[in-house]
């Protein structure tokens, strides 16, 4: 699951980042947004957006994505 | 009148909410493992960093068995303080609505601040009239109150800012300068600063104690 910070949503880590970038080097970078990802196992998959809704994200202020990668891993 | 303040994995603010709720009446503390409220007449959900404050603050402890109980009782009508990370719990546990994200300015802040009263309705607030300014400190990295437009609109509406941060003091980014919202009811009252810190002269405010007195006297003329 890939969650982030909804868009119009001040993200000051993703700002904190992109101040820094300059400093090292790195031009022509911007609209840092820092998010989070969560890896998991899952038996029912089906299940996964209600996971996001109820605790990994919080709609008020994320969006997530699921992306599915089946096998054994 | 007895206070039950909730005690979690991470709490900090515990023992302070206990003295406060002990000069307002007989208070106890309850584990976050506790299904059973004990019978008290309002709760506290204090500061701190709820299972360390893991995933988002207060993404957790909503979870815990004393919280459904909390949310049973707010139910009911009974009176819920949450402090800092309580009102994390609170807008997580919807509550109350909104939540709270990381400062604008990113740095963890602990200083006095004056709030302004905003006018509304609550257990909390009798006594407090609007416009009132009190001061109790604020210490925190992840205060700054949010509400979509809409949300936000229909809290100015109806009244249910408890507090805004005074004019050139908001700390954190909130929107509004909102320190503290209460459910529609106005049973629930939630807020970043700290009441429970400015108990005692010796910490240069007594205004904190206002809110837990006011809960008090409210139940006791119910």
């Amino acid at each position: 699951m890939l969650i982030r910070p909804k868009e119009g949503i001040l993200d000051p880590q993703g700002k904190a980042v992109e101040g820094a970038l300059p400093a090292l080097g790195f031009e022509g970078i911007g609209h840092v947004r820092v998010g989070r990802m969560v890896e998991l196992e899952a038996e029912d998959p089906e299940r996964l957006a209600e996971l996001c809704e109820k605790l990994l994200a919080n709609p008020l202020i994320e969006d997530f994505e699921i992306e599915r990668i089946d096998g054994d891993g | 009148m007895r206070w039950g303040v909730l005690q979690f994995p991470g709490s900090c603010d515990e023992r302070d909410a206990l003295h406060a709720c002990g000069l307002a009446g007989e208070a106890q503390l309850i584990w976050h493992e506790e299904r059973d409220l004990d019978g008290v007449d309002a709760i506290v959900v204090p500061g701190g960093f709820s299972y360390g404050d893991y995933l988002r603050a207060g993404a957790i402890a909503r979870f815990s068995p004393a919280m459904e109980a909390v949310a049973e009782f707010a139910a009911g009508g009974g009176p819920v303080l949450g402090i800092c990370n309580g009102f994390q719990v609170l807008c997580e546990a919807g509550l109350l609505p909104g939540a709270l994200l990381r400062n604008d300015g990113l740095r963890f802040i602990c200083r006095q601040t004056d709030l302004i009263a905003a006018g509304a309705e609550s257990p909390f607030l009798a006594g407090i009239e609007e416009g009132e300014r009190i001061s109790i400190p604020v210490k925190h990295g992840e205060g700054r109150y949010y509400a979509p437009p809409a949300m936000l609109e229909e809290l100015e509406a109806n009244r249910r800012v408890a507090f805004r941060y005074a004019p050139g003091q908001n700390p954190n980014g909130s929107v509004n300068d909102i320190a503290g919202v209460v459910n529609e009811a106005g049973n629930v009252l939630g807020l970043m600063p700290h009441p429970e810190h400015a108990v005692d002269p010796l910490t240069g405010s007594t205004d904190g104690l206002r809110l837990f007195s006011a809960a008090s006297s409210a139940l006791a003329n119910a």
